[in-house]
């Protein structure tokens, strides 16, 4: 009887202990940034469906600048051909290459705003601006998901690099994810060149 | 998955065996006192050293306003406004004015509100927070995920467009919030959210039930056996059930769940002890009664206090616009 007594305290004991070095902690925010990865996903589709429209709306307007255009459509096309799966989360290459394809949609689509502005029938077209008001919400949506995911990327590296955490990482092989950067780091870091065309 | 990646984690490894034979020796104490204080002196210091971003004042009322632009007369007028939607919808709409969002722009300082502030009904998260930075000249509605449906982006933008700015040209901050307020009332009461409840907020919502199963399945029957093997079955299971009780009761601060608690226990308890027909004496365990005096509803419903639901999960929803 004591015997089993034992064993039951040993069971007991060792569950705790399991808890305790954060194996749970583990497992919850795994699934933490992943739900919030499957966020940012969703809020770049919400771009994506959103560009023909916009594409639609603007090829009505005569002789808008082709170029632009051009690089929104070729933009979206590219951004939308990668395939995420879950495991591109641990996959820092794989995660560079979605982002690059990414940011790239988002500049295209940034320059096209910037050009509209110079046509006047476009910026009184309520469907543009429309479009417009949706594109500008659909930005703030992503920030918020990337944001949440930094955070969440963030905790759960905090928990795998640090003591004692950290032994439940090696024992099962859980490692730092990669979190978002900035594709153009080395370019934005620098100052902007201002030029007034007075050099000339 | 995660087992693909041969792991990179930096461990402290050398650290681990030195540490407590050098701490007391080679290390002096008054070192150690040192860098306690440097710590310590630098976490005191260290909001100092990021960008001063504007502080987001605290949740007092309905209409927070830090610029002293409205009138007492027509603050209050939004603030019964505002309560009277609540206390019929259920829905949660808070306006801030500000001097400024300095330096960041107002789509990122409201987004940082409404995190901390969290409007809304815990269960449904329909909170809406309308943000007015008046020496910026812009404003903006956010809106919380589950009312990203009620309220567009398109037509808050269009209430801003329409309701609020034109009022806000003329400088009648009152008016503009009171007729932007009108169109989000008709955009939310047309979405068929359910009706609030009377406030029934027991000690219950903060317990963690994971940890209580995971602990009536654990702890249950290793106190059952320890128990009975000092006292006898029976007793050690009425004493189990009894102390799971006691233990519901403190935890939830309600007699009855503690009551059902010891009985759920103490019939754990047997059948995991092995007794047999010792079933009978389950009723032996009502003695838990003697000190009901935490009855009372004293602690909740506060009274005239506003306080965020706390269920809003703002996603970035909502429009800005200036005037």
């Amino acid at each position: 009887m004591v015997k089993r007594v034992m064993v039951w305290c040993a069971a007991a004991w060792l569950s705790t202990l399991l808890a305790g070095c954060g194996y749970n902690d583990f497992q919850r925010l795994d699934e933490q940034t992943r739900s919030a990865w499957s966020e940012v996903l969703n809020q770049f589709q919400r771009r994506a469906d959103l560009v023909p429209n916009l594409v639609a709306t603007v090829k009505g307007e005569a002789n808008f600048e082709q170029q632009t255009l051009t690089r929104v459509i070729e933009a979206r096309a590219s951004a939308t051909a990668m395939t995420v799966t879950p495991e591109t989360l641990n996959d820092p290459q794989a995660m560079q290459r979605f982002q690059q394809a990414q940011a790239g949609l988002g500049s295209a689509l940034s320059r096209l705003l910037v050009v509209s502005e110079s046509y006047p029938n476009l910026k009184a077209n309520q469907g543009f601006q429309d479009l417009r008001v949706q594109l500008e919400g659909t930005e703030n949506r992503i920030a918020v998901a990337r944001n949440r995911y930094i955070q969440s990327v963030q905790q759960y590296n905090v928990l795998a690099r640090s003591f004692p955490s950290n032994l439940t990482a090696m024992a099962f092989g859980y490692s730092v994810k990669p979190n978002l950067s900035v594709p153009n780091e080395a370019q934005i870091s620098q100052p902007p060149a201002v030029d007034f065309g007075t050099s000339k | 998955m995660n087992t693909v990646r041969p792991v990179q984690i930096v461990l402290p490894r050398p650290s681990l065996h030195w540490v407590p034979r050098r701490l007391g020796g080679l290390v002096p104490l008054w070192a150690l006192a040192l860098m306690a204080a440097v710590c310590a002196a630098l976490l005191a210091t260290a909001p100092a050293w990021g960008q001063a971003l504007q502080a987001i004042p605290p949740l007092s009322a309905r209409v927070v306003d830090t610029t002293g632009t409205l009138q007492a007369a027509e603050r209050a007028q939004l603030e019964a406004k505002l309560q009277a939607f609540e206390q019929a919808r259920g829905t949660q709409i808070v306006v801030l004015m500000v001097a400024s969002t300095q330096p960041e722009d107002i789509v990122d300082y409201t987004q940082r509100v409404a995190d901390v502030w969290k409007l809304g009904r815990r269960e449904l998260g329909d909170g809406l927070l309308l943000v007015v930075a008046k020496n910026d000249r812009t404003l903006r509605i956010a809106t919380a995920k589950t009312l990203e449906g009620a309220v567009p982006d398109l037509a808050a933008r269009q209430i801003i467009d329409s309701a609020i700015t034109p009022r806000f040209r003329q400088g009648d901050f009152a008016g503009g919030i009171s007729a932007g307020l009108d169109q989000l009332f008709l955009r939310v009461s047309g979405e068929g959210l359910p009706a609030p409840q009377p406030a029934t907020r027991s000690g219950l919502e903060g317990t963690d039930w994971n940890g209580l199963l995971v602990f009536l399945f654990v702890a249950v029957p290793v106190a059952a056996r320890l128990l009975s093997t000092m006292v006898g079955r029976k007793w050690g299971s009425l004493l189990t059930g009894g102390g799971l009780g006691v233990l519901a009761w403190v935890l939830s601060a309600s007699v009855v769940l503690g009551l059902i608690a010891a009985l759920v226990g103490a019939v754990f308890a047997l059948a995991s002890a092995g007794a047999r027909g010792g079933f009978g004496a389950g009723g032996g365990n009502w003695g838990g009664h003697s000190g009901g005096g935490r009855f009372g509803a004293g602690s909740w419903g506060g009274g005239g206090g506003f306080r965020s639901g706390g269920g809003g999960n703002f996603g970035g929803g909502g429009a800005s616009g200036r005037w």
